[in-house]
């Protein structure tokens, strides 16, 4: 009791103060205020703080529409990457179970899922996850604020906690590393009331059963595959391509694998509004823009995956002039993270242009850390990101799109070898290898660098980033071709790809 | 059949994520070797069509020299051919090796005989350190048998100690018994059967005890001896290193007869892997026939050890760097690493382990690279090319992770052995 009124006291006096220390003495409450306890804002203030500056972060989980909040570390830790891979790992334990039985397994029986089992599972690690990362901050020296930050001028930040209560921090240098949610398609009548999104589906107690995922972005897929290989009868209802952005091709075999997978695609449709019946079923009414004709279908659950945006307008980020960009409602960022203010920084998911990814967020954070504390002048290197996407055939990538290759340098000027391949463990369980796929783009002619390269299969990520490595080294076909594979893996087919598209020859790998 | 053994505990793990199934599942071994040896005869036949199609000659008979330029081909029945040839290249390979005691070709198996018994091993003794030993021993484990591996003294001989320790380790931990510093002086028989009754009997390598064990099965691992000493290759004047029976060549896989060459697991200091033996026939056939003078790199050349938390590696031991640059000369970089999907089945918490060795002298450039975890040929296969690339740690570290994944730990690795930070890992 003391110590709350010690603290009220104090902190009234700090506001009366305040405008007089600053202007005195130039001094401020932190040399650095981070608002954002994601992957990117936890890796900047632990940087910071772990080169002598005296930092603060600020982290609050605005619930979701359906209520859904969670602790502290961010999307990925909480609504992205873990729980997703997580659930991912569960249904492909799934389909292990399933190949067992050919390698001489015996299972009696039938075999079932059970959500609860599962989504306790996974939200218990979650919770030690947020808690780890608590005891972290706490480690590093870093003041941590379960408060909702939002700028009052360059260099003062209000938090506000859930109760209501007000707090003032100055700062020498602000970072805003708020990332992204959900978006819900407002313009759809029931869509708000009636529909969950990726917020929600980590946390849920129930199983969502028969499911309609709408949108075709890396979310809708991955949830939609681990929602059919849980055996959950799951639809994805896609405008117009799958994977916007990343190269077609490799996107079609992802979504043809799924079809054949068991999960159901609406193709070409739009949905037009979502009722609740008195049953308590969603009753999703759709428009398919192919044939212009309505149809209508029941789900027990509508996940919205059509995007997702930045919540700038609590920030107070017009107040100050900082940039945005008003199609994404993203902060316009120098190639330093500066924004249009100096002083305060943007990075992560809220930075324009910048992939949405955890790694790329951890590394601008800490490398944005070095530059404020004058440890570094170095720049955060955006190019030749890695990434997978982790459908039920994952699909891994660094570099261009053969799209982008082609666009860059022209049909003639790149060479794609590419091959069809069967992982060994296909084999003996007899499963359909059709849509294991994996090319190389380079350069035509001279060293042939390597401009892209692409994978799907088993253990994508895995089998991606060490290539990854390989193209930040500027490695060229021949590189490839020189390394020698490891016998037996689906990665040693990248060392052996010698097909060219080209050719028109037969892609597929034949023997041992 | 160590997939099979993973996907064993893919099912144990299956339960913690919310699969229900009964609680007793069993192994069937025929089921199993009925499916893998299935899948063998797919891969015969693809060889004999594949040879087919490029109008190669295929003759199923035991070929020996007669003359340097003159072979002759005896087939099952006895028939005699005979061929003569401009040049020859020597591919035998290996058989492996037995230890030479009592009752061990009458009573004992090899891998030769492993992967297509037709009865379940059982209880079994795997006598032998190597990665044979111990990828057999792991598996089996992992079907549920009861698994012991005698070791004479250290394990994976030429591997790196640190990792094979670790992997070793892992094996122990997850019911494997090994039975440390002996070696076998005796087989005999208790009982006939399929499997039957076997009595070892062992010494210590360091007193005299002697120490038995009954086993159904005793699988000798320990070690291959190359195929070319009944080829006839006196009769062509191809030189042969008399300790291991193993073929010398140049660069260009040319033995001392200029006409013959030699390539595979039968080379004298080369290794004994498939792409490799693969790399260097395709680029001899390109040298000889297609104008090419590409020659077989077998620096760098990336391998794994399919035990049951697999170990994958490229480049030097750390051992190996100490002995050629000194300790002071080299930077260690290492982390334990929990992977995701073990956080759920709460297993094996800070035991994989990653591993780089880089060379200050060189710019820190990556001379070794070590990984146990699971998928371990999958995540060191990319990072073989970076390494053939010249990757320096300074590139690792600019590159960017794939999240959630285990080979991700490669782009964070900072704390170094030589500080003696701590390792071990929390949170995301």
């Amino acid at each position: 009791m003391a110590a709350f009124c010690r603290g009220r006291h104090r902190w009234k006096r700090t506001n009366f103060l305040h405008v007089l220390t600053r202007n005195l003495t130039g001094k401020y409450d932190y040399d650095l205020v981070v608002i954002g306890g994601g992957s990117g804002g936890l890796a900047c203030s632990k940087e910071a703080a772990q080169l002598g500056q005296k930092v603060a972060v600020l982290d609050y989980v605005e619930p979701s529409v359906k209520g859904t909040k969670w602790g502290l570390g961010g999307t990925c830790v909480n609504v992205g990457c873990i729980p997703k891979k997580l659930m991912h790992q569960a249904a492909l334990l799934g389909t292990a179970v399933k190949d067992a039985k050919k390698y001489g397994w015996q299972i009696s029986g039938p075999i079932c899922h059970d959500w609860a089992t599962m989504a306790e599972a996974i939200q218990n690690h979650v919770r030690s996850l947020n808690w780890g990362h608590r005891v972290q901050l706490q480690d590093k020296k870093v003041k941590y604020l379960n408060v909702k930050g939002s700028l009052v001028d360059k260099h003062t930040v209000k938090g506000l906690s859930k109760a209501g209560k007000e707090m003032i921090l100055t700062a020498k240098n602000i970072v805003i590393a708020t990332g992204g949610r959900p978006n819900y398609p407002t313009n759809i009548p029931g869509a708000v009331e009636h529909g969950i999104t990726s917020d929600d589906i980590f946390w849920l107690k129930k199983s969502p059963g028969k499911t309609l995922v709408v949108g075709a972005s890396y979310v809708a897929l991955e949830c939609a595959g681990f929602l059919t290989g849980i055996g959950l009868d799951t639809t994805v209802m896609v405008r117009s391509i799958a994977l916007r952005g990343f190269d077609q091709q490799m996107a079609g075999l992802v979504t043809d694998y799924m079809d054949a997978y068991g999960t159901k695609f609406a193709w070409m449709c739009v949905p037009k509004r979502v009722d609740k019946l008195s049953s308590g079923a969603l009753q999703v009414t759709w428009t398919d823009t192919h044939t212009g004709n309505e149809h209508k279908d029941t789900y027990d659950s509508v996940l919205w995956a059509v995007g997702r945006a930045p919540e700038t307008k609590a920030l107070g980020l017009d107040k100050l002039g900082v940039q945005l960009r008003k199609e994404t409602g993203k902060i316009v960022v120098g190639a330093d993270e500066s924004t249009s203010v100096p002083n305060i920084y943007a990075f992560g998911d809220i930075g324009e242009g910048r992939p949405e990814l955890t790694p790329t967020a951890i590394k601008a954070g800490k490398f944005l850390a070095r530059r404020l504390a004058g440890h570094s002048t170095e720049l955060m290197n955006y190019d030749n990101v890695p990434t997978t996407v982790f459908t039920p055939l994952e699909y891994g990538c660094v570099g261009l799109s053969e799209e982008e290759a082609e666009k860059r340098h022209g049909k003639d000027g790149i060479e794609v070898y590419h091959a069809f391949y069967k992982p060994l463990e296909f084999s003996v369980a007899e499963r359909d290898a059709s849509q294991c796929y994996l090319k190389v783009i380079c350069e035509r002619g001279g060293d042939q660098k390597i401009l892209g390269l692409h994978f799907t299969g088993p253990n994508a990520g895995e089998v991606t980033q060490g290539f990854a490595m390989g193209f930040q080294c500027g490695a060229t076909y021949s590189h490839l071709l020189q390394t020698v594979g490891i016998h037996p893996t689906c990665a040693e087919e990248l060392t052996k790809v010698n097909i060219t598209k080209r050719s028109g020859l037969d892609a597929t790998v034949t023997g041992c | 059949m160590h997939q099979t053994a993973v996907l064993g505990t893919a099912m144990q793990d299956a339960r913690k994520f919310g699969w229900e199934f009964d609680e007793t599942v069993k192994h069937n071994w025929e089921t199993m070797k009925t499916a893998v040896n299935n899948y063998i005869g797919s891969l015969n036949w693809g060889y004999r069509v594949a040879l087919r199609d490029k109008n190669v000659n295929y003759v199923n008979a035991y070929a020996e020299f007669i003359e340097p330029h003159k072979i002759k081909a005896t087939n099952k029945r006895g028939k005699e051919t005979f061929y003569t040839a401009a040049k020859f290249v020597l591919a035998t390979g290996e058989r492996p090796r037995y230890l030479g005691i009592p009752g061990d070709k009458e009573y004992c198996i090899t891998s030769d005989d492993l992967f297509s018994l037709p009865h379940c091993p059982g209880k079994t003794l795997v006598i032998g350190a190597s990665y044979v030993a111990l990828e057999c021993g792991g598996f089996l484990a992992g079907l549920g048998l009861d698994v012991t591996i005698m070791v004479r003294s250290i394990l994976l001989r030429g591997f790196d100690q640190d990792m094979a320790n670790r992997a070793g380790e892992h094996m122990e931990e997850h019911g494997v018994k090994f039975l440390r510093k002996y070696v076998p002086v005796k087989i005999e028989e208790l009982e006939a059967g399929t499997p039957g009754k076997l009595k070892v009997t062992a010494k210590s390598t360091e007193t005299d005890e002697l120490i038995e064990g009954e086993y159904n099965t005793v699988l000798i691992a320990v070690g291959r001896d190359a195929c070319t000493d009944k080829v006839g290759l006196d009769k062509a004047g191809v030189k042969v290193n008399p300790k291991n029976g193993k073929i010398s060549v140049n660069d260009e896989e040319q033995t001392n007869v200029p006409h013959i060459y030699a390539i595979g697991d039968i080379l004298d200091g080369k290794w004994e892997l498939t792409p490799v033996a693969i790399q260097a026939g395709k680029l001899l056939a390109r040298r000889l026939y297609g104008g090419s003078t590409l020659k077989c790199d077998y620096v760098n050349v990336p391998t794994t050890v399919f035990t049951p938390l697999e170990y994958g590696s490229c480049g030097l031991s750390e051992d190996r760097a100490t002995e050629l640059y000194g300790q002071d000369n080299l930077e260690v970089f290492h982390s334990l690493f929990w992977p995701l999907e073990f956080t759920v089945p709460g297993r094996d918490n800070n035991k994989c382990y990653a591993k780089i060795i880089c060379n200050k002298l060189d710019n820190d450039r990556v001379i070794g690279f070590h990984y146990l975890g699971p998928n371990a040929g999958e995540v060191t296969q990319g990072f073989g090319v970076a390494m053939k690339c010249g990757a320096t740690k300074e590139q690792l570290d600019s590159t960017i992770g794939i999240h959630p994944t285990c080979a991700e730990i490669f782009t964070t690795l900072d704390v170094t052995k030589s500080s003696g930070g701590d390792i071990t890992q929390s949170g995301c």
